[in-house]
């Protein structure tokens, strides 16, 4: 576990975050190797999503330290952070005044790229998330749900980054296109190769998409291993419960 | 050595262009005034000297601090005025000489009395006068069935109804307040049986009235005379000659004479005051397109000029009002206490600052345009969903990116309502501006409603009316186009 252990991307290290009285994450300590894939799952309020904000400076912590690449994230290095971490957020945080393009195009355009290049590289995502290429050019509320999800996956790989933090990426759409999409989570993060963050409250996706597992409650980190771990080897009856709950909705009763 | 060129060729540009100013010369918002600048404008052309008369800029302390502030040279103002409004430490009865005196610490100069008084009096029915046999005021003392009817004005004024009564111990119970407008109406139509009204008053002889006596000396004098500014004795001595020259030219049944041409035939101030002169009339004779085309530019200008300053301070405003919510609050709180300043006393205040004409109006409407655009600014930002600004902060814009690109675009619905808002408010309110010699379609409304003439009326507030639903129209059309089209749609699901 300790040594010449591989780089941590990112990693917590005894680190709270309060919201007024309430504890989102206690003493958190936990690490995601670079190029590895990690589902957080628990119910909601367990901290899973302030832990993807923690991580991109988009929130801070109250007590303990956020590192990056082994070390401690300052204030000042979060745009350059930001821009090589691909973000994306259940409802998928397009910008309503901008086409499926114009979103995409945000970061890229800042950065100095010209259109040609900003288009090719659209065109290229839109292929690999299986977006009709006609729908680049029509506004969010033009999109059906999948697709705008599919976009904001776009706009998370747009600068070919060297993570990704998805937080509930399909938790707004309907059980079909879902089932679609974790097909093409799925084979985006196998080609892609890279750190993967993604949190979700449904365990049976967490298995498809990841590795490894680590189910939260209360702030804190329960049990930390793969769906295996989690159904032969319980850390405490609370994983078995998530566990038992979670399948009970997916199997139809017989 | 350059710098030194330049600031010499301004100076050879503004200094005669400063000389050429003509003498400008004020009037307050009522006919006799009027008639008084023109008849002052009138002699002063007469004697080859470049006036220009400013009308109806407003009531005494518009003329009186636009006097002091030299926006003004010179205007017609009654000793009355000056011994109980204007002066402190002057007799109430303090004849011109003492007024003089009082008057050139402020740099202030005044004529002898142009030969009448209009003061404050007291009138009756002819008829029912010379019934009753009343003449004087203290006649009134024997008939205490009289019904008083007294200008809201007349009725609180120290120097009003409370001190007459008891000057004379009037006994009559039946004081009513009245609109001095309507009070000839009501006095000839037998509802009260006297009122009080100026001595110069059109309508004293159209309604056949009798003024009465102040025997018991109660009423200050209201002689007529000119103000100006007392520099001008030495800069334009024949005109301050021309005003002198005006002293005991005009009586008191001239003037009511001259009153009651305007405002009772419906003649024109200019006119009247050349024939009294017996000079040429000048009037202005514009048609009414001609006028219509220069009144609707002088009240865009006022519009535009403070609108824009209002949009290129506010926005910027209400972007920082809602990044700081604490400071924002403030600045919200502030602009809303600007918003409770009524109209005309926000008017008034600005005079200090900018004088009088454009400026001051167009400074008084920027601060009327600010609440709505910094408010809508303020909400069109504060109501982006957080987790959309959120998404925009994680893509790793810079703060500045962020604004231009997505949350002034995703607020600029709100943004643009709001400027629409205070545009449409500032046509209304800048008709305003004609009471402090900004012109626009305030002018002719001020005008009406002083000769009481609907028509004159009309032909500013319909303009205005219309002017305010084709900005109205106008801003919907630019709230569209600057829209993104993506804003405009519903979502599909």
């Amino acid at each position: 576990m300790t040594g010449n252990a591989a780089p941590e991307a990112f990693e917590l290290d005894g680190v709270c975050k309060r919201y007024g009285n309430l504890l989102a994450l206690d003493q958190v300590n936990l690490g995601f190797p670079a190029g590895t894939t990690t589902a957080l799952i628990g119910s909601s309020g367990s901290g899973k999503s302030s832990l993807l904000r923690l991580l991109l400076g988009l929130e801070w912590p109250d007590q303990g330290r956020v590192k990056v690449d082994g070390r401690v994230l300052q204030p000042g290095e979060v745009l350059e952070l930001r821009r090589r971490v691909g973000y994306v957020i259940q409802e998928g945080g397009l910008f309503p005044h901008l086409t499926a393009l114009g979103n995409l195009a945000l970061l890229p355009h800042h950065l100095g790229w010209n259109k040609g290049r900003i288009r090719e590289r659209a065109e290229e995502l839109a292929t690999l998330a299986h977006l009709p290429a006609n729908a680049l050019e029509r506004y969010p509320a033009e999109l059906s749900g999948g697709q705008r999800q599919r976009v904001a996956l776009m706009r998370g790989l747009m600068m070919n980054p060297d993570a990704l933090l998805l937080d509930e990426p399909l938790g707004a759409l309907d059980p079909i296109v879902r089932h679609e999409l974790q097909d093409v989570l799925k084979q985006i993060f196998l080609q892609f190769g890279k750190t993967v963050i993604v949190v979700t409250h449904d365990i049976a996706e967490a298995a498809w998409l990841a590795d490894r597992i680590v189910l939260m409650r209360h702030g804190k980190v329960v049990q930390d291993g793969c769906l295996e771990d989690l159904r032969q080897r319980p850390a405490d009856p609370f994983v078995t419960r998530f566990v038992e709950a979670q399948r009970t909705l997916r199997e139809p009763q017989a | 050595m350059r710098r030194w060129m330049i600031a010499a060729w301004m100076l050879v540009l503004i200094v005669p262009s400063l000389r050429a100013t003509p003498i400008r010369i004020g009037s307050k918002q009522f006919t006799e005034s009027v008639i008084l600048g023109e008849v002052a404008r009138l002699s002063a052309r007469e004697a080859g000297i470049d006036a220009e008369h400013q009308r109806e800029l407003g009531g005494t302390s518009i003329l009186w601090s636009a006097l002091e502030h030299g926006d003004i040279d010179a205007y017609p103002e009654y000793t009355g005025t000056l011994t109980h409004e204007l002066l402190k430490n002057v007799a109430p009865d303090a004849d011109i000489a003492s007024l003089r005196a009082a008057l050139k610490p402020l740099g202030i100069g005044i004529t002898d009395s142009l030969g009448f008084s209009d003061t404050y009096a007291v009138g009756m029915r002819e008829d029912q006068a010379t019934q009753l046999g009343i003449s004087r005021i203290s006649d009134l003392v024997a008939h205490p069935q009289l019904r008083l009817g007294f200008s809201n004005e007349f009725m609180d004024r120290t120097d009003g109804w409370p001190g007459l009564r008891q000057r004379y111990g009037l006994p009559q119970t039946q004081v009513r307040g009245l609109d001095h407008a309507l009070s000839y109406r009501a006095l000839s139509s037998g509802a009260v049986d006297a009122i009080d009204l100026y001595s110069t008053d059109a309508e004293i002889p159209f309604y056949h009235l009798r003024v009465l006596d102040d025997d018991r000396h109660y009423f200050p004098h209201y002689d007529a005379v000119f103000l100006y500014r007392l520099p001008l004795e030495k800069t334009a001595p024949a005109f301050v000659n021309v005003l002198r020259k005006l002293s005991g030219r005009i009586s008191e049944d001239a003037m009511r004479r001259m009153n009651a041409q305007v405002k009772l035939r419906g003649e024109k101030e200019t006119a009247v005051a050349a024939s009294l002169l017996g000079v040429q009339s000048d009037g202005d004779g514009t048609g009414l397109w001609s006028r219509l085309l220069h009144r609707t530019l002088e009240h865009l200008r006022l519009v535009l000029m403070s609108l824009s300053a209002a949009v290129l301070l506010a926005i910027p405003l209400g972007v920082f009002s809602a990044r700081t919510k604490r400071l924002g609050q403030v600045i919200m709180a502030a602009s809303g206490v600007l918003q409770t300043i009524p109209s005309l006393a926000m008017f008034v205040f600005m005079i200090p600052l900018f004088g009088i004409g454009t400026w001051p109006a167009a400074a008084a409407l920027f601060l009327y345009s600010l609440l709505p655009i910094v408010r809508n600014t303020y909400a069109g930002l504060t109501g982006i969903p957080p987790d959309l600004r959120e998404s925009a902060a994680a893509l790793g814009l810079p703060r500045s990116v962020r604004l231009r690109r997505v949350e002034l675009p995703m607020a600029m619905r709100s943004i643009l309502a709001g400027i629409k808002t205070a545009a449409v408010i500032n046509v209304g309110t800048a008709t305003l501006g004609a009471l402090i010699g900004a012109g626009g379609y305030g002018q002719p409304i001020v005008t009406g409603i002083r000769l009481d003439d609907i028509g004159l009326i009309l032909e500013g507030a319909i303009p205005a009316a219309l002017m305010a639903l084709a900005v109205q129209g106008l801003f919907e059309g630019v709230e569209h186009w600057l829209t993104p089209r993506g804003m405009r749609i519903e979502a599909r699901q």
